[in-house]
């Protein structure tokens, strides 16, 4: 069978102008469907509750999670994969949550997840419509890991409703990439794909923002218990935020730490590149 | 100096938090929303000339108003219900035609070309194929019209619309507002209901909800009451009237199943788990203008058929084991005619008969099959009476309703009765599974499992009483 297409594939390596070129990235994609094995890196989509998270997920691996217009429809975490420029991925649907501080038992799987599980990139789909809520949540998220994007769904919603983003701005703000999206119809995607490759890769300079606390008491509890949280678990990436956690009292922050479990909690890409060596 | 210990940090922690002060958990939240109002004022810009979100407001008033709320609720789901029902009826009647009436005469006919061994023919035929057969015509065309309609309205975002409408009276029950989420989604399936009370927090409220879960009409029930209310309460009616009053019946069983969570939870909340409704906040989500060809497309092929084949698989072993319960005779009647003989008693004390109570039995792994069960075994213990007069009976497509009361006897009390039991009896086998596998507890779970049936069994005995006494049968 002869392929007459002139394909990246046919004419050589891609150019790194292919990389910008939405047509060429949405090519690149391959939906996997559940088969999510030998998978190079995870992620997490994470976000307030209805904001089109798992919409995202199906537009991504292909599969038919259900969708409902209602807030908690996803209680359980769902997995599929995709690959996305010879690299395999390994998506989760978390439950959405409008907060990482307060806990019921479907918001506990999500912040559980981001924490312990540490995802190689942390997807935090937002509402355009509804940024300023959304932002909290992904300022939290933010605190947790840098390796994030957010994907400002909805957009089209918001701009039926007369409501402009501008997404360079948040992205100077946030220091993560911002995507608009409409995943409902499948604009954004390419981009999305390439911020999630990026970011997987290391290759965004990611500078995210700190959590503003605006209390010097606080900072410098913070900034006194942080180097010992370090010494104790070298390479925990969000020891900060563990000690905040630990200084709001949060007891299932304290049974990780006693029983080890922030320690042991490997980075699933390490594991994976052990698993492939 | 040697790494601090797990136990080190947090004492200092602890003693560090005495100095910041209790309110630092608030300070934290208030930052975090001080930070996200203004990167959100610099990113985001409002077109002044239109209002944000004026339509939404204005449908939500109307659907959530005190007054037009509940009103408009019944009225959508009759809608539903009426274009289930009239939309099912021909393609129903042509699937009975061809699977129970011509394929199967066929399969007869071929099974004697062939001499098959008659126990052989008529364990396949009679028992797996018919069953099989009868839950195909029986399910398909009303659960294809169902499900797309339902998902619509669930994308549209009316649902939470619902929930809103709802909360007073599950916060007056001592229940939590999301409960009536969770009831929603046990429309669909219990099980999934029963995983879907995950959103609520708190653990009594909880409870209350997946103790609850089975008074929600789920997939395998709705067949039941959809054929009963058109072969018997919708033939009442004027022609023309029909399948408006058979929905009108189906949504009275559900309206029934509303009114009995309310009090179920109630009663839970006052006695077993006792404690004050928390409250909580409700989002109302945009409408969405629904994706339409996409969710009927994706209705059809994943809800319907995942529930179509749930319903075979159940219903093809099924065939087999009342066929042979019919077949294997002791003494002076067949397996089945001593079981239903020894339930007959029960059944007419419940306004339902023998064979209604012994197709429960074989319908605790899915509900899906009490219809087939109860028309296989009507006809075959009526049809070896008949026979035995010399009598043969013709399966004819439109017969369910002349076998039932010419071969079993109903009346419109059993069916009615048949109606209310549907929606009060024990979860299916999948459903206590779930409830086991989220409470963990086999008190709780047998609770769910036995207080439906008791609430069965007094409902359907007093309407069979009072319907006696007054005399209407």
């Amino acid at each position: 069978m002869s392929q007459q297409l002139i394909t990246p594939e046919a004419v050589g390596a891609p150019t790194a102008h292919c990389a910008s070129c939405p047509i060429y990235n949405s090519a690149q994609l391959v939906k996997l469907g559940v088969d999510a094995t030998g998978y190079d890196y995870v992620i997490a989509l994470a976000g307030n509750p209805n904001t089109g998270k798992s919409t995202v997920f199906n537009t991504l691996t292909g599969l038919r999670q259900h969708t409902g217009n209602w807030s908690g429809k996803t209680v359980a975490r769902a997995e599929g994969g995709f690959r996305f420029r010879e690299r395999r991925y390994k998506l989760l649907d978390l439950p959405g949550t409008y907060s990482l501080l307060s806990t019921s038992a479907d918001e506990e799987v999500a912040r559980d997840f981001i924490l312990f599980g540490r995802p190689d990139v942390t997807v935090v789909v937002a509402d355009a419509t509804r940024l300023e809520r959304n932002l909290n949540l992904a300022l939290q998220v933010l605190a947790i890991t840098e390796r994030v994007v957010v994907a400002l769904n909805l957009i089209d919603e918001a701009r039926r409703h007369g409501i402009e983003v501008d997404a360079r701005s948040l992205t100077r703000d946030l220091g993560v990439p911002v995507v608009p999206m409409a995943a409902r119809r499948g604009e954004g995607v390419p981009e999305l794909l390439a911020a999630i490759a990026d970011v997987a890769a290391g290759a965004y300079p990611a500078r995210p923002r700190r959590l503003p606390l605006r209390d010097p008491a606080i900072e410098r509890a913070i900034a006194e218990l942080t180097p010992q949280i370090e010494a104790a678990f070298p390479g925990l990436p969000n020891a900060s935020w563990v000690a905040l956690r630990l200084l709001d009292g949060d007891e299932s922050i304290a049974q990780a730490v006693r029983d080890g479990t922030l320690g042991t909690a490997v980075a699933p890409a390490a594991a994976a590149a052990t698993a492939l060596a | 100096m040697s790494n601090p210990t797990a136990e080190q940090i947090l004492a200092n922690a602890a003693s560090m938090r005495s100095d910041v002060g209790g309110s630092l958990h608030d300070k934290v939240t208030e930052a975090i929303f001080t930070d996200a109002a203004q990167i959100a004022d610099r990113a985001v810009s409002r077109d002044g000339q239109r209002a944000a979100f004026s339509l939404d407001r204005a449908i939500d008033r109307v659907v959530t108003s005190p007054i037009f709320g509940f009103p408009i609720m019944v009225l959508m789901l009759t809608g539903v219900f009426w274009l289930t029902i009239a939309g099912a009826n021909v393609p129903s009647a042509m699937l009975g035609e061809l699977l129970t009436g011509q394929i199967y005469g066929a399969l007869h006919a071929g099974a004697a070309a062939i001499s098959a061994p008659a126990w052989l023919s008529g364990l396949l035929i009679d028992g797996v194929y018919l069953a099989t057969a009868w839950v195909i015509s029986v399910m398909l065309p009303p659960m294809a019209i169902f499900f797309p309609l339902f998902t619509l309205l669930e994308d549209l975002g009316y649902l939470p619309r619902v929930a809103f409408n709802l909360d007073r009276l599950f916060k007056g029950a001592g229940a939590h507002g999301k409960q009536s989420l969770s009831m929603m989604m046990g429309w669909g399936c219990n099980a999934a209901g029963v995983v879907a009370t995950r959103i609520i927090d708190s653990p009594r409220e909880r409870l209350i909800a997946i103790i609850t879960n089975n008074f929600s009409i789920c997939n395998g029930r709705w067949p039941t009451l959809i054929l009963m209310g058109t072969v018997f309460i919708g033939a009442t009616a004027a022609p023309g009237m029909a399948s408006l009053v058979s929905a009108a019946s189906v949504v009275t069983v559900t309206i029934i199943g509303i009114f009995t969570t309310l009090v179920v939870s109630a009663l839970l909340s006052r006695t077993l788990l006792k404690g004050e409704a928390s409250t909580f906040s409700l989002e109302l989500p945009p409408y969405r203008p629904p994706r339409v060809l996409q969710t009927i497309y994706t209705s059809l092929i994943d809800r319907t058929m995942i529930v179509l084949w749930r319903a075979v698989v159940m219903a093809a072993p099924a065939g087999a084991v009342i066929w042979l319960l019919s077949n294997i005779t002791v003494g002076d009647a067949s397996l089945a005619g001593h079981l239903v003989n020894f339930l007959e008693p029960l059944g007419w004390l419940l306004g339902l008969n023998g064979v209604i109570l012994l197709a429960y039995v074989v319908a605790i792994p899915a509900n899906e099959i009490i219809i087939p069960t109860i028309l296989m075994l009507t006809l075959t213990l009526g049809r070896s009476q008949l026979a035995q007069a010399g009598v043969m009976l013709d399966l004819e497509p439109d017969m369910i309703g002349t076998v039932l009361t010419d071969l079993g006897g109903w009346t419109a009390l059993t069916a009615v009765n048949l109606m209310l039991f549907s929606l009060l009896h024990n979860p299916c086998s999948t459903t206590i599974l779930t409830i086991w596998k989220e409470t963990k507890s086999l008190k709780w779970t047998a609770l769910a499992t036995l207080l439906p049936v008791a609430l069965g069994v007094a409902v359907t005995f007093t309407t069979a009483t009072v319907a006696r006494m007054a005399g209407w049968v």
